[in-house]
């Protein structure tokens, strides 16, 4: 064949959105959970950019971008959270953070 | 040619996020997920969408990535200790895992059949003429309402990691 | 042509091209440092030091090439090869003249021209910032951390004062992609003064040029930004901990990042190969009389030597210099040949610019630099463009 079928940008986006979900349920690491998210996103995006190739669109690139931009503003508080709660908690380890009470 | 550069970056995606949820240590899981950025920005400009893919390089790779690179050597993380779980699981998940993905991608293929194939230059209005065209006319009030998004996002940031101004001498 | 045959052969003329370059702008660099500090600069390696980078080349690769016990090897070893490649990858879409006609195969002097030239200019400089903190990172050092993690913050700082600066010429070219950058600035007006972006009505870029310039210097780690290398503060910063090849990777990088961020600034700001007077009033001669000029002095100096053995140096020289003026009046050269001398005159003009300031300012305190960035550098980028942007839309491009 010389071209790709659609359906395989969707199948790979499939693949990549399921490993960031076994990685946020498997995964252990604060950090690690939260670069799983943001493979989910990445892997939407990948779907979005297709379907707007597939209806000669540019709607689903536009969605893409703000996608990103929601990513990124969203990275910046979670890590800013994330460094306020291991400076009170000294730890990183979900396990340990579950309960309110400090 | 296409398919030659669609499979390498797809197989180099795939690695790479496996790699993201396998490895122990956040760093190496962080230059694992650049790697999946770098190659979903190359699968893009297979697709036509050039500015997109500038900008996943931009924004997501030199960007949230640095941010995140920043934080773990701030923090100082290590490796996460080896859990333990059962051998079953460990025996049987990834066998299972990879035939559940095959059987779903086997459904979809056969009840959607596209007959529609991506080949590379089919679709040229990805550009960054389009692209600003759309985001000041059709998309303007998200656009806008982004802009405000991100302009609270730094605020809450910078309140959060600075130390919530209680040892701020002004 | 095939086309992958000759962007293979373009590919190597400039790789070749640029690496020896970066030998000998280093030897610039030691030359010019040493006679702004009134001493000579390599001297002895070769006629006036010119065989001094093959020296250093020599030694740097036939150190020991040591890999510490106690570092992560993976990314130590991956970090220079990175900051390399990336260093080497932005000129590939640099033009350095027009659509040329060599031996009937009709190519432009570029290696490739993206619609989104300027885009990914800002993206390889955004990735870049990885090699310097995973260098510092993997040697498990804490000078070199706190060097890379410095150098890191410092470069992130700066791509926005440099994206925002980079924004408003492109406001007065209408496109992304440098070629059609170029394009936008042949042209005189008044007869006389060039279109260049730092000149062209109606908004001239002067502004945004010294925003870019300054955002550059911090870009590339040079002086007065260069505290995260510092050599009497920090050991040796993010490359404490490497040696031989691994280090000189490191020095070439800065080099190859100075004369890509040099070329940008050509192209954007300056014209790129335009060259500063109209061809009516002769500048087609101009490289002519300046080679001239030069051979005729070093004959002329060639005729009262003070050492014996300059008496049959430079006369070769001379005949070197006379030559090269004689080159540039073939007409079959000129086509290729004017552009370029034009283009490497502006980069190098900035570079020695870049040199200049090396040899002459102090460093910044980091705190400083820091603030200068945020409270100073980016509110006047953005008044820059506002402002740009307000007499394109009044007046039109």
């Amino acid at each position: 064949m010389t071209a790709v079928p659609l359906s395989w940008y969707l199948i790979l986006s499939a693949v990549l959105f399921s490993l960031g979900v076994a990685g946020f349920l498997f995964r252990r690491n604060l950090i690690t959970m939260f670069m799983c998210i943001e493979l989910m996103l990445n892997a939407v995006n990948l779907s979005m950019v297709a379907f707007s190739h597939k209806y000669e669109q540019i709607d689903g690139h536009i969605f893409t971008f703000f996608v990103m931009v929601v990513a990124a503003a969203e990275a910046a508080v979670g890590l800013a959270i994330i460094l306020t709660v291991v400076k009170n908690r000294k730890t990183l380890a979900v396990d340990e953070l579950n309960s309110m009470k400090y | 040619m296409d398919t030659l550069l669609f499979f390498t970056f797809a197989a180099i995606a795939v690695l790479c996020g496996i790699s993201v949820v396998v490895q122990t240590h956040p760093i190496k899981s962080a230059i694992s997920l650049i790697g999946v950025m770098g190659s979903l920005a190359v699968l893009y400009l297979l697709l036509g969408a050039e500015f997109i893919a500038a900008t996943q390089v931009v924004v997501y790779a030199g960007a949230v990535m640095v941010l995140f690179i920043f934080v773990i050597m701030l923090l100082n993380a290590e490796s996460e200790p080896k859990g333990g779980r059962s051998w079953p699981a460990k025996l049987m998940g990834i066998p299972l895992l990879v035939i559940l993905l095959g059987l779903l991608s086997y459904v979809i293929q056969i009840w959607n059949p596209d007959p529609q194939e991506v080949s590379f230059g089919s679709f040229t209005g990805g550009g960054p003429r389009e692209i600003g065209e759309a985001l000041f006319t059709e998309y303007l009030l998200p656009f806008e309402v982004t802009s405000v998004l991100i302009l609270v996002a730094i605020l809450g940031a910078v309140v959060l990691a600075g130390g919530g101004g209680k040892e701020s001498e002004r | 042509m095939n086309f992958y045959l000759l962007s293979l052969i373009k590919a190597a003329v400039v790789a070749a091209a640029l690496m020896t370059t970066l030998a000998y702008l280093q030897w610039v660099e030691r030359k010019v440092i040493a006679h702004i500090q009134l001493r000579m600069g390599p001297y002895r390696v070769g006629p006036h030091g010119l065989l001094q980078p093959i020296a250093d080349v020599i030694k740097l690769l036939t150190k020991e090439d040591l890999i510490p016990g106690h570092v992560n090897k993976l990314i130590y070893l991956m970090a220079p090869f990175l900051a390399v490649s990336l260093a080497l990858i932005s000129i590939s879409i640099i033009p350095f003249g027009p659509e040329i006609d060599v031996f009937g195969i009709q190519t432009y002097m570029q290696l490739t021209d993206l619609n989104i030239g300027v885009l990914f200019l800002l993206a390889i400089s955004s990735v870049s910032v990885y090699a310097i903190a995973l260098a510092g990172w993997a040697s498990n050092n804490k000078y070199a951390l706190l060097g890379s993690l410095r150098a890191a913050a410092q470069m992130i700082s700066y791509e926005l004062p440099l994206g925002i600066a980079l924004a408003a010429p492109l406001l007065m070219a209408g496109s992304l992609s440098l070629r059609e950058i170029v394009d936008a600035q042949g042209g005189y007006f008044f007869g006389v003064i060039p279109n260049w972006f730092v000149f062209q009505l109606p908004a001239p870029q002067v502004f945004g040029f010294v925003i870019f310039l300054i955002a550059a210097f911090a870009e590339t780690n040079r002086i007065p930004f260069d505290l995260p290398e510092a050599e009497n503060e920090l050991v040796a910063g993010f490359h404490t901990e490497y040696s031989s090849l691994k280090f000189a990777s490191f020095f070439m990088a800065e080099y190859a990042n100075m004369i890509t961020i040099t070329a940008i600034t050509t192209t954007m700001f300056l014209g790129g190969w335009h060259p500063i007077f109209p061809v009516e009033y002769g500048s087609a001669f101009a490289p002519t009389a300046i080679f001239g000029l030069a051979g005729v002095m070093a004959a002329y100096h060639a005729m009262h030597t003070i050492r014996r053995r300059d008496r049959f140096t430079l006369p070769g020289v001379a005949v070197a210099l006379l030559g090269i003026a004689l080159l540039f009046l073939v007409p079959m050269v000129q086509t290729w040949l004017l552009p370029l001398f034009w283009f490497l005159a502006k980069t190098g003009s900035l570079l020695f610019l870049f040199i200049w300031v090396r040899g002459t300012m102090p460093r910044f305190r980091y705190d400083q630099l820091m603030r200068f960035a945020w409270t100073f550098l980016f509110p006047v980028s953005v008044v820059n463009l506002f402002a740009t942007a307000f007499l394109v839309a009044v007046f039109g491009s």
